[in-house]
């Protein structure tokens, strides 16, 4: 199990994930992935200042399987990076 | 209907331009999300799985043409292109911006509608029948009562910070369409012995996790005491009312812990003791209120030689007629329910388009108005039955014509997993699967009326509760699951449904409740024996048989 950081946006509410440069990314595919949940944490500390600096709202971490493209474990989380399952057309899955 | 006077419109557009500064101050930084949060849950905004969130109200769940126009154009403009109604008599829209939302508030403002109260611990819309002022069985309209307490009750400064958040809702009619037993209030119009109109008053119900029907609190209130004695419940409730647990802070624990007795001594000495300067409702007030709701000038017509020739003729026109026309209280006019709800669809899911093609149907044939109904439905309530066939028409061409008002695929769903930060699970694909399973043709004609309310978590926005079948999505060990419940309704004879037992899987959930759906067709004791009261004959055992049984002879 791998470990990534999500959260939304301030400005227009749209989900992002950071990345390894702690720049804010649309899709999970460009996210960083961090080995364990301390790494994790420890980036969450970084990402959490884009929180006080007001770019993004509420950063966490979450579980990603990453046996090639990432995949959010959980199903709430991947809904969240994909867009709702009843509307293809809308969310992260319909900017592929 | 109602038009905001100076006051209103003054305090809304206030409030729009006070908005605009907190999300001006938000952006630049001047304020943290702690200190803005509130501020945008008390605008209606809140943040979602995917986005922003803006839940707008309804008030009492009634809207011109030029209202669902503009809702119409906001979906468009800042949205994508639909908004989703809601349980609540609501409208959502599930993407905006918040950079936009002063401007969204601001378009809402022009149309005398606004998204205050529609979030926090305050006193949320005041819902009501969605048949209101048109229903044959009607004794008195209940919109000027609920925009009386929407008046009185925006943003009150005493009651803006309850334990919880607080439901009123009223209905005029014998059949209660409002489930006003499971509000924190709720009030029913009736006639005492001397002939007087007054409210039956309902205290304590709620679904939620913790589900509570309402209790009888007083047997006639007046209506002139209307104000004092929701201030006095209101009263009891903030100060009694429990803030240690949010899960126990609703007025219905409190009714439950300290007893309908108690609640009722409180609340009786709190209206007897109160000053009623400024909260009684003299004639002159409730008359200038009732103005605004004044009924149509409907003159009775003729049976309708169109209406007829057309029903005799096109079995479809029929089939909808039976299930989404109902009786009007003027000869020659029905009340034309469009089910948004179409075969496979998205439970209360309306595009742009769709609400515009609305909007000019009420103007043109419904005397300018639309209802929304609980049920995720909209409502034309004044449609002469000469033009019905041409308003089908309309509507079958928009997609808007399934005729399945009050049948099996006519389900109340939350947004669930797909949209809502709080779910646990999905509800809008199950709704969808079980409406293809069992259509809007002939076999669920034949199963009749039966009401099936889904929620995605214990929060019961889907009213799961109160639904004839009930369906509550839940996670376990990280996978969906879907408990049933059985018997539930909202309506006059108010239950909550008896769980099943064990849940099932969402692959399993279809099949199971085709299983309880057959079990009926198959006990019935005549078509006319509709779910809700054969199960009420029947009791649970039969459906649990027919729902746990295991393929006999598949392990052999």
């Amino acid at each position: 199990m791998r470990f990534a950081i999500s959260a939304n946006r301030l400005l227009d509410g749209i989900v992002v994930f950071f990345d390894l440069n702690n720049r804010w990314v649309d899709q999970l595919s460009s996210a960083g992935l961090y080995a364990s949940k301390d790494e994790a944490e420890a980036a969450l500390v970084v990402a959490r200042l884009d929180q006080t600096r007001n770019v993004v709202v509420e950063p966490y971490v979450f579980e990603v399987r990453a046996e090639g493209a990432p995949v959010a474990h959980h199903i709430r989380e991947a809904i969240r990076a994909a867009g709702p399952t009843v509307r293809r057309d809308h969310g992260k899955q319909a900017e592929r | 209907m109602y038009r905001y006077d100076e006051f209103d419109a003054g305090f809304v557009n206030d409030r729009v331009a006070a908005f605009a500064d907190q999300v001006a101050r938000r952006l630049s930084g001047d304020m943290t999300e702690d200190q803005f949060k509130p501020h945008r849950l008390m605008n209606g905004l809140y943040l979602q799985l995917h986005a922003y969130m803006l839940r707008v109200a309804v008030p009492y769940g009634t809207l011109s043409a030029r209202q669902m126009r503009k809702l119409a154009f906001i979906a468009r403009r800042y949205d994508k292109g639909y908004g989703h109604f809601t349980t609540r008599q609501n409208i959502q829209y599930n993407w905006p911006a918040l950079a936009d939302t002063p401007a969204i508030l601001e378009e809402l403002a022009s149309v005398e509608m606004h998204a205050i109260q529609t979030s926090g611990n305050c006193i949320r819309n005041v819902t009501a029948d969605h048949f209101a002022g048109a229903a044959a069985d009607e004794l008195d309209d209940p919109r000027p009562y609920a925009e009386i307490l929407r008046q009185w009750s925006s943003i009150h400064p005493e009651f803006s910070f309850l334990p919880r958040k607080f439901k009123i809702a009223v209905n005029g009619a014998t059949r209660d369409r409002a489930a006003i037993q499971t509000h924190d209030i709720g009030y029913q119009i009736v006639r005492n012995g001397e002939g007087e109109i007054g409210f039956a008053v309902y205290v304590g119900g709620g679904q939620g996790r913790t589900p509570m029907i309402a209790k009888k609190i007083r047997d006639f209130l007046k209506i002139e005491d209307l104000l004092a004695y929701t201030q006095a419940i209101v009263r009891i409730y903030n100060l009694e009312g429990r803030r240690d647990n949010k899960y126990k802070a609703r007025i219905k624990i409190l009714v439950h812990e300290k007893g309908l007795d108690w609640m009722r001594q409180a609340v009786e000495a709190e209206f007897v003791s109160a000053s009623r300067d400024y909260i009684a409702l003299p004639d002159s007030e409730i008359a200038r209120i009732k103005a605004y709701f004044a009924p149509p000038d409907l003159s009775a017509r003729a049976s309708s030689q169109k209406f007829a020739a057309r029903r005799m003729s096109d079995p479809r026109f029929a089939g909808f007629v039976t299930t989404n026309v109902a009786t009007h209280k003027v000869d020659g006019y029905g009340i034309v329910t469009i089910s948004l709800k179409p075969i496979g669809g998205i439970p209360g899911d309306a595009t742009a388009e769709q609400m515009e093609i609305v909007a000019a149907l009420a103007e043109r044939y419904s005397h300018d108005e639309i209802r929304v109904s609980h049920e995720q439905n909209l409502v034309l309530p004044h449609v002469a039955l000469d033009d019905l066939p041409v308003v089908y028409d309309e509507l079958l061409a928009s997609g808007l014509a399934t005729a399945n008002a009050g049948l099996i695929s006519d389900i109340i769903a939350c947004p669930g997993m797909d949209y809502c930060s709080l779910a646990t699970a999905r509800s809008i694909p199950v709704a969808q699967r079980i409406s293809e399973r069992f259509g809007d043709g002939p076999r669920a004609r034949d199963i009749g009326a039966l009401k099936i309310k889904i929620s995605g978590c214990i929060n019961a926005c889907g009213h799961h509760h109160v639904g004839h079948i009930g369906i509550l999505g839940l996670e376990r060990k990280g996978v969906e699951t879907y408990q049933i419940t059985l018997g539930g309704t909202g309506d006059e004879t108010c239950s909550m449904g008896t769980l099943t037992g064990p849940g099932f899987s969402s692959e399993e959930v279809v099949d199971a409740i085709e299983r309880i759906v057959d079990a009926y067709m198959e006990l019935r004791s005549e078509p006319g024996e509709d779910f809700l009261m054969a199960f009420r004959r029947l009791g649970m055992q039969p459906f649990k048989e027919a729902l746990y049984e295991t393929s006999k002879g598949a392990d052999i």
